[in-house]
């Protein structure tokens, strides 16, 4: 976790401009990029280290990593962030410094709370209806039957949650409702992050 | 429940509109669009890179009206972001040439800033000590790692603060360093008898034993260090030829640390609470908090992922029961809401006389150490060690028993479970602050004691108190020695036992006890009694923060091997958000409490007139009317006339026609917000009805 490591042989493998053209574009300071390059290129098998930057690592691989691997959004974070053309979820280097940029203590509360949205948009239909909330809250509370709400509090708490944050009634939130309820939420910023 | 205006309208039966029809609406567009297209990302042929440009592009043209932000402020990939940022500079090329030179020159500020702010965050204080536990327990316990931390900071700036303009000039005047000489005024129109002030010091051969109970108490060789406020007696230091004024900077550094402290609490709450508060809802008892920011994703332990589920599973569950109660609540019938009532005034009463007890002990407890402890008698040093410790053991007592009794008590209460756990820690609270108070009321019914003349000549009971602000200091520095050595002792007697036992123990009861749990209020309040102390110690002795500095260091390690070894975490979730507004909350009641104790002996007491800085004053704050008084007369004049009635009272009237001002504003944005709520949802029916009668008409 320290960033004392990234000083080491990996700093010469990430070209200069690269790395400053990586601080412009993302939220991450020059450790933080330098840190997630030697990460993501030990996810990599040994041959393929010379081309990280280009290189595209399944999802299976990046669910290894501890930061991912006990999230319960796991997949939905893969799908968001991934820019792959065949829909295999699978992450480039770029993808993964979107997701750390998104993550980072120095991400706006806007980008935050857009990413969040898509994370919780279960069914990618640009809207959280129902189905979508029960699956989040399914989520929250673990894998596993006996960790599930009865459908009765499911029922209750979703009613709670539409009564607070559907302004305009019209039984889904969408993403300035979202935004809008999330801006007023406290823990929100401090929840929404990962650093490596 | 339905707003007014819809009674006009028969309620249209809410069957679902067509799901094309509303994927053509402008607003879904917008929102498909800022998601960087996924969709036409994956169905576009590769390398057509014009429509990733024309996405962006007229991703930029809808804000055109407002200034346009950098490039990573937009929700897009980096190979989005790479074209959009290519298109940014295009733009700022047919710029004049003032504006591309501001362009660049805040861009290149604001890299090395985020340099500058990328290096200082290896300077911060156990960055990864506290990152460890933020994964292994979440950010609700991190959070009280993150307050010791500013604690020690601002103890340590505190102890900067004292030493370089108090000690440092004594010391430097002690030595002669710099060709500097002190100054020693002695008092005139004074007594003889006021001035007679002899600690005993180092005086020859002394036995170890005496050695550490003069460090464990504050007297003998200690009294008469720099630790105390016996040995700043000097009116004033020459350093070469500049004169300093050891009074004036004593109340000045007094009041600015207290200032500073102030500030810098206010600063950090509002930090953490940057949201409006136009809505009445609670902002921490929300399902929306709960769910959309209930997870901690920073959390890497499975173990500790487990417990977060399990525990957000119960806090649900408990709200939403909680809500079925308040419920019935509200269904009470006249007769049990009499009955509840009257059993609540009545525990009520209860409470405050337990409280009295408390306090009446403590006052006894004091004037007895007090009275037993000025004997010249030290044959028995271990009894005596004891009667001085007395009134911190009762206190000590006091603060542990509380908490025990008052949650008994609110049991019979029959609050929801919510508000239970905020009475009981508000009255923990009081309990903790008014400890204090009380230790500090009966010092100084003992210093102001005038009966029988014991006080005519100087003001004070000079027989028994020839120093009495060392003597607050020492009871001061007891107090923070004592709740060091009890902070040090839980640990090593009871948790770790406690462990041992149930790890290799299997009998139920061992089991079914278990260990006990972080409970992250009881810790808070625990290190916000210490540093109340503090803040009013470091009057009576300035260099206790340094004390203070070094206690809440040893204490984090203490804490967190602690936590990682012997607790368990608690079954119900704390928030970080919940548990940073109530430190700062009780930090900054703490904060006032200590102004008043402070403020009655800089104001009301007469200093004392054998040792310190103020021997020459009636009281510590006529310092400050005395240098007052050597100002030219027209800053003389302004002055005074800002501390007269004249002044003060057209003041308040219009610091109330402002707030009255606000007030009426906030209420005028409430309306909006109330009416504008409104519009939308008739605006979302009319869409709903327009598009199905569209759908109508197509078919």
């Amino acid at each position: 976790e320290s960033g004392s490591g990234a000083m080491g042989g990996s700093a010469s493998l990430l070209p200069r401009d690269a790395l400053g053209e990586y601080q412009e574009l993302t939220f991450l300071s020059k450790q933080e990029i330098l840190l997630a390059y030697k990460r993501f290129s030990e996810l990599l098998p040994k041959e393929e280290r010379e081309n990280a930057c280009t290189a595209r690592i399944p999802k299976s691989h990046i669910l290894m990593l501890p930061e991912l691997r006990a999230n319960p959004f796991q997949h939905r974070i893969c799908h968001v962030f991934s820019t792959s053309e065949t829909g295999d979820d699978s992450m480039s280097f770029e993808d993964f410094l979107d997701m750390l940029s998104v993550f980072s203590d120095s991400a706006t509360s806007d980008i935050k709370s857009h990413y969040a949205f898509r994370i919780f948009d279960f069914d990618d239909d640009g809207t959280l209806d129902r189905k979508d909330l029960e699956q989040l809250v399914n989520c929250l509370t673990g894998q596993g039957e006996e960790s599930r709400l009865s459908s009765a509090e499911m029922e209750q708490l979703i009613q709670n949650i539409l009564e607070e944050s559907d302004i305009d009634k019209d039984g889904t939130i969408n993403l300035s409702e979202f935004q809008h309820v999330v801006s007023r939420s406290p823990d929100f910023a401090s929840s929404f992050k990962i650093v490596l | 429940s339905p707003s007014p205006g819809l009674f006009l309208l028969p309620e249209e039966p809410r069957a679902a509109a067509p799901v094309d029809f509303l994927q053509e609406l402008p607003s879904c567009q917008s929102a498909r669009r800022r998601r960087g297209g996924t969709r036409e990302r994956r169905s576009a042929p590769p390398g057509t890179t014009g429509s990733r440009g024309a996405a962006a592009r007229t991703l930029q043209q809808e804000r055109g009206e407002q200034p346009t932000r950098p490039a990573r402020e937009y929700p897009l990939s980096i190979a989005e972001k790479r074209t959009l940022r290519d298109f940014q500079r295009a733009d700022t090329e047919h710029l004049s040439r003032w504006k591309k030179w501001k362009k660049t020159s805040s861009k290149s500020l604001k890299k090395a800033l985020s340099e500058v702010k990328g290096l200082s965050s290896y300077l911060v204080l156990w960055r990864h000590d506290i990152h460890s536990i933020e994964e292994k327990f979440g950010t609700g316990i991190q959070s009280y790692f993150s307050f010791l931390r500013f604690l020690v900071l601002l103890n340590f700036i505190i102890f900067i603060l004292m030493f370089s303009f108090i000690t440092l000039p004594v010391i430097i005047s002690k030595y002669g360093i710099f060709n500097s000489t002190s100054v020693n005024i002695s008092p005139k129109n004074i007594e003889d008898n006021c001035t007679i002030y002899e600690p005993s010091g180092n005086k020859g051969l002394v036995y170890f034993y005496t050695y550490l109970k003069d460090l464990l108490s504050g007297t003998g060789f200690l009294e008469v260090t720099s630790l105390f406020y016996g040995y700043y007696t000097i009116d004033a230091v020459w350093i070469s030829i500049m004169r300093y004024n050891l009074p004036l900077a004593y109340l000045l550094v007094t009041f600015s640390y207290l200032a500073l402290s102030l500030l810098w609490i206010i600063k950090r709450s509002v930090e953490g609470f940057k949201q409006n508060l136009v809505h009445d809802a609670d902002p921490f008892q929300s399902y929306c908090n709960k769910v959309f920011a209930g997870w901690d994703f920073c959390i890497t332990d499975p173990n500790a992922a487990r417990l977060k589920h399990r525990s957000l599973q119960c806090e649900l569950q408990t709200d939403l029961q909680e809500e079925k109660l308040k419920q019935k609540i509200a269904e009470r019938t006249m007769e049990e809401k009499l009955r509840i009532y009257s059993l609540r005034i009545f525990i009520n009463i209860i409470v405050l006389a337990i409280l009295s007890g408390f306090f009446y002990s403590i006052y006894r407890v004091t004037v007895f150490s007090q009275e037993n402890s000025n004997d010249i008698d030290n044959v028995n040093s271990q009894i005596n060690l004891l009667v001085q410790y007395l009134p911190s053991i009762v206190i000590t007592l006091a603060n542990f028993m509380g908490p025990l009794i008052f949650s008994f008590l609110i049991r019979f209460e029959d609050y929801t479970p919510a508000f239970e756990i905020q009475l009981t820690l508000m009255r923990c609270v009081f309990l903790r602050l008014a400890n204090i108070g009380v230790l500090l009321f009966s010092l100084w019914s003992q210093i102001s004691d005038c009966g029988t003349d014991k006080c005519k000549p100087c003001g004070y009971n000079y027989k028994l108190y020839p120093c009495w602000e060392s003597d607050v200091g020492q009871e001061m520095y007891k107090l923070m020695i004592f709740d060091f050595i009890i902070i040090l002792a839980v640990p090593l007697f009871v948790d770790f036992p406690r462990k041992l036992l149930v790890t290799h123990c299997s009998c139920k009861l061992v089991q079914w006890f278990g260990l006990q749990e972080f409970g992250i209020s009881d810790n808070v309040l625990e290190i916000i009694y210490g540093q109340t102390i503090c803040w009013i110690g470091t009057f009576f002795a300035p260099l206790l923060p340094a004390i203070a500095t070094i206690k809440y260091f040893i204490i984090f390690y203490i804490k967190k091997i602690s936590l990682i070894h012997t607790r368990k975490p608690a079954a119900r979730p704390i928030r970080a958000s919940s548990s940073n507004f109530f430190f700062f909350l009780v930090l900054l009641i703490g904060l006032n409490l200590a102004f008043i104790p402070v403020g009655v002996s800089i104001a009301r007491i007469p200093s004392s007139k054998a040792c310190g800085p103020f021997r020459n004053f009636n009281t510590s704050w006529e310092v400050i009317p005395d240098t007052i008084l050597e100002f030219p007369t027209g800053l003389q004049q302004v002055l005074f006339g800002m501390a007269s009635e004249a002044f003060a009272v057209p003041f308040f009237m219009i610091i109330c026609i402002i707030m009255f001002y606000f007030i009426a504003l906030a209420g005028a944005h409430k309306r909006m917000v109330a009416q504008m709520k409104e519009q939308l949802v008739l605006a979302s029916r009319d869409k709903m009805f327009l598009i199905r009668k569209i759908a109508e008409a197509q078919r």
